[in-house]
């Protein structure tokens, strides 16, 4: 079973940059993406988002099974759309240029190819980051940013704690699974798809159990070491803001101040070549 | 001088439960007093031990009746985040309270959470790590250490505060032999170190006696049973009569007929004065008997030059086992032993199918077992593992036993007899339509035995059967695994790091140390040997000392006396 996209530790510049810079430059980034559809600035983002993709140093291993299955969730995504406004492309750009007839009155036309392939595009400036995001930056070290942010230290803690326990849930899955294959609950493709779900909750239910089990011993211990007795608390791996810090964000907030100027300049969120 | 703790007419009721838990509790300690609570499990001795650190009244809820005062103040208006800055509570589990993701992090774990500045939380952090020699480690993730790492990092995060008391529930349950010694030594260490009062909770009483204790506070039933000096205690007959296991050694010169007293400080062998039984134990050794059934049976189980790697591919892979070769016999109890990450673990999921070997194959009757999957497997050799929680997936006990037999499709009725049988034969056929949540963590333990045995697999292998379990229930399991080993003449193979398991159950020992099997021989043998047992992680057994104490030549025949001398008293109760 491949590892899940979790946090490993490598000597880049990603890696050095503290991780509040680096969840402020991702919701920045992720919310400019989401508002413009201009089509050259979202060109300008992808080449963008692979260059910090590959000075990260992210290992395609690491990220692939998640990326294959974004992939998937995309194309179900592009066909719904077809699917239920097939026109949106023509009503947003205001033309229509029919390329071929499908069926009924589905037709294929520039304008709705042209949109489809913008809200592609928007997926792939988003993806890289949000992995960068994920295996750069170290889960306790996110909690503090998350904190940094304003988030309330226990939620960010609970978030932090459930990212570290990952590896371990996994490590006990597999476990559990062997040891309930071994008792006959066959779990390969031998068996019909249904049964199969039938058969993976027997995997569940301990797995379930015994992680209860950790759930109390770890909050006894937390407790015993005064977690969420004052209102504020301080952080080990909370990183200092260093001048590469400082430049990231300001990059940052001027790129998507200048993205969102140029956007909406001419009163509209689309780049329209049809005109 | 004045006690740092003090229980005054103490008790307590949980607010679910019907009867006190503790009651009448009278006790002091005093500063730098190092004290041992023992007891069985559900004497109270863990409750006990809550009260100390304010996890009683404040998290789990209840009654309380009496007084106590810990270091000057009442635990139940101190609250446990108050107490933590006066006692220090180092947990059993060390793997479960790994909190930071670093072992920095763990460290700094109570100083964040009191919002003390970072560069004072650097400073502490790397005193705490000086104090229990982890410096090197602090950027290293938990999942990297070995577990006697793990506690020193524990001790680590509770150092950080100035405690006053150490408090450690349960230590040592889940170290190798060695291990355990050198936990000991650097309590012993702290406590000098830094003006410490020690209270350890733990029922493995010999491995505490490695160092001096000032006192043993006996538990039983929610009271104190006694409070003694270890000399006084190990000469009478208390300690087993409460189901606490004794010095290995003192049991020996006790079924010599030596009548121990206090004045000869049995506390330990090394310094105990042995001369006045001498004589006695020679007789006895002498006029023992020792005709262990030797096992002629025809070979199950074949394992021939395995390897595994989990890298397959580079020429510089780092092995996990290496050229592994042993042979079980049918009927056999066998232990693998040896330290955490020797590989035991390994060499069982290899067995079981769960991982295929890199060479090397696996013979079962004479046939190879390479090409079947892990539920053909499953039909041969059944796989028990160490937390009953792992695997038991349905609520009624019926069910959870039939549940392999009827993913194979056999007939409603036939699970049904078979079912009650193997019920019968593991002493829960009272409980069947029970749910399994009633259960107590013994019986569930049963229950998932019962679940493999159902299936008359040819063999049994069991991760760590008796990890955390105390003496009566560890010899009611292993009793248990011995009596159906008896009765349907299956093959037992049990993974293990406990010296006493392997030593009074097990025919045969496998020990393993980084990957390649050093010894195959009996665990007499094995425990008896300084080399085998320093490179294992295994402690020679005192048995060994009382040997040569006694100008016995050969200690490994005379731990076999024991052994037999042992299991015939217990065949008679």
């Amino acid at each position: 079973m491949s590892k899940l996209i979790s946090y490993e530790k490598k000597n880049t510049r990603i890696h050095e940059l503290s991780g509040f810079t680096k969840l402020v430059f991702f919701i920045l980034w992720c919310l400019t993406s989401a508002l413009t559809y201009d089509t050259r600035i979202l060109h300008i983002m992808v080449i963008i988002g692979a260059c910090i993709y590959r000075l990260s140093g992210t290992s395609w291993k690491q990220v692939s099974t998640v990326f294959k299955a974004v992939m998937f969730f995309m194309l179900i995504n592009l066909l719904c759309i077809f699917f239920f406004a097939p026109y949106q492309g023509c009503d947003i750009y205001k033309s229509r240029t029919d390329l071929a007839d499908l069926f009924g009155n589905y037709s294929i036309t520039a304008e709705q190819l042209f949109y489809e392939y913008n809200v592609m595009i928007k997926y792939f400036t988003v993806i890289p980051t949000i992995f960068i995001f994920l295996v750069t930056t170290d889960p306790s070290e996110l909690a503090a940013s998350m904190n940094g942010v304003g988030i309330p230290y226990t939620v960010s803690y609970a978030f932090s704690l459930a990212l570290r326990y990952i590896p371990d849930l996994q490590g006990d899955f597999r476990k559990i699974r062997n040891a309930q294959e071994a008792r006959g609950i066959e779990m390969s493709s031998k068996a019909g798809l249904m049964e199969r779900i039938k058969r993976n909750a027997s995997i569940i239910s301990p797995l379930l159990f015994s992680s209860m089990d950790r759930i109390e011993v770890v909050s006894n211990a937390m407790e015993l070491r005064g977690f969420g007795k004052k209102k504020k608390r301080s952080w080990y791996s909370k990183k200092k803001l260093a001048p590469a810090d400082y430049a990231v964000i300001a990059f940052i907030i001027v790129f998507s101040a200048a993205v969102l100027i140029i956007t909406y300049m001419d009163g509209s969120r689309f780049y329209n070549p049809f005109i | 001088m004045e006690a740092i703790i003090e229980f005054k007419d103490y008790s307590f009721k949980y607010r679910s439960q019907k009867e006190t838990t503790i009651h009448d509790i009278n006790l002091k300690i005093y500063p730098g007093e190092k004290i041992l609570i023992a007891g069985p499990s559900g004497s109270g001795k863990s409750t006990l031990a809550h009260c100390i650190n304010a996890l009683i009244p404040c998290s789990y809820n209840g009654e309380v009746k009496g007084e106590l005062k810990v270091a000057g103040q009442d635990p139940a208006t101190s609250g446990v985040f108050g107490m933590s800055k006066k006692v220090g509570t180092v947990l059993q589990d060390s793997d479960g309270q790994f909190i930071g993701l670093t072992v920095a992090e763990d460290v700094a774990f109570a100083l964040e959470n009191d919002a003390v500045s970072q560069a004072e939380i650097f400073d502490k952090v790397d005193r705490a790590a000086e104090l229990v020699d982890i410096k090197n480690l602090l950027k290293s993730s938990p999942a990297e250490l070995s577990g006697g790492q793990k506690q020193r990092v524990s001790m680590a995060g509770v150092l950080v505060d100035d405690v006053e008391i150490l408090l450690f529930d349960e230590p040592l349950a889940n170290l190798d032999p060695a291990t355990g010694k050198r936990t000991i030594a650097l309590i012993d260490e702290l406590m000098q170190k830094k003006n410490l009062t020690v209270i350890i909770i733990e029922h493995r009483l010999e491995d505490c006696l490695y160092r001096d204790l000032d006192r043993i506070i006996l538990v039983n039933d929610g009271r104190i049973i006694a409070d003694e000096k270890p000399d006084k205690l190990l000469a009478g007959d208390l300690l087993s009569k409460e189901g606490i296991r004794e010095p290995l050694y003192i049991s020996a010169l006790k079924y010599a007929g030596a009548e121990i007293t206090a004045e000869d400080k049995p506390q330990h062998i090394e310094s105990m004065n042995i001369l006045p039984y001498r004589e006695k134990v020679k007789n006895w050794y002498e006029n023992s008997e020792k005709n262990l059934p030797v096992n002629n049976n025809p070979y199950l189980l074949e394992v021939e030059n395995l390897s595994f790697s989990y890298d397959t591919g580079s020429q510089d892979r780092k092995y996990v086992l290496e050229d592994i070769n042993f042979r079980v016999r049918k009927g056999e109890i066998l232990s693998i032993v040896g330290k955490n990450g020797a590989g035991k673990s390994t060499l069982s999921a290899l067995i079981c199918g769960f991982y295929k070997p890199l060479s090397g194959k696996i013979l079962l009757n004479g046939e190879d077992l390479t090409d079947l999957s892990i539920k053909e497997r499953g039909e041969k050799i059944g796989f028990v593992m160490q937390s009953p929680n792992q695997m038991i997936s349905k609520p009624l006990i019926m069910d959870e036993v039939g549940l392999g037999l009827s993913c194979r499709g056999v007939p409603e009725d036939e699970i049904k007899e078979r079912v009650e049988e193997t019920l019968k034969i593991c002493g829960l056929y009272p409980f069947r339509n029970w749910p399994v949540n009633a259960l107590s963590f013994g019986q569930k333990k049963r229950v998932s035995i019962a679940s493999i045995l159902v299936m008359k697999p040819e063999i049994l292998i069991l991760d760590e059967p008796t990890a955390g379990q105390d003496y009566r229930h560890y010899t009611e399991i292993m009793e248990f695994l011995k009596k159906i080993n008896e009765e349907t003449g299956i093959t037992i193979i049990m993974i293990t790091h406990d010296m006493h398991l392997m030593l009074e159950y097990t025919d045969r020992a496998i020990v393993l140390a980084d990957g390649r099997l050093i010894t195959d021989d009996s665990p007499a043998a094995v425990l008896t040997d300084e080399a085998i047992a320093d490179r294992a992680y295994l402690k020679k057994t005192s048995l060994y000392d009382l040997a040569k104490l006694c100008d016995i030549e050969d200690a490994s025949d005379f731990v076999n006396s024991f052994i037999y001398y042992e299991r015939k008293i217990r065949s008679n109760v």
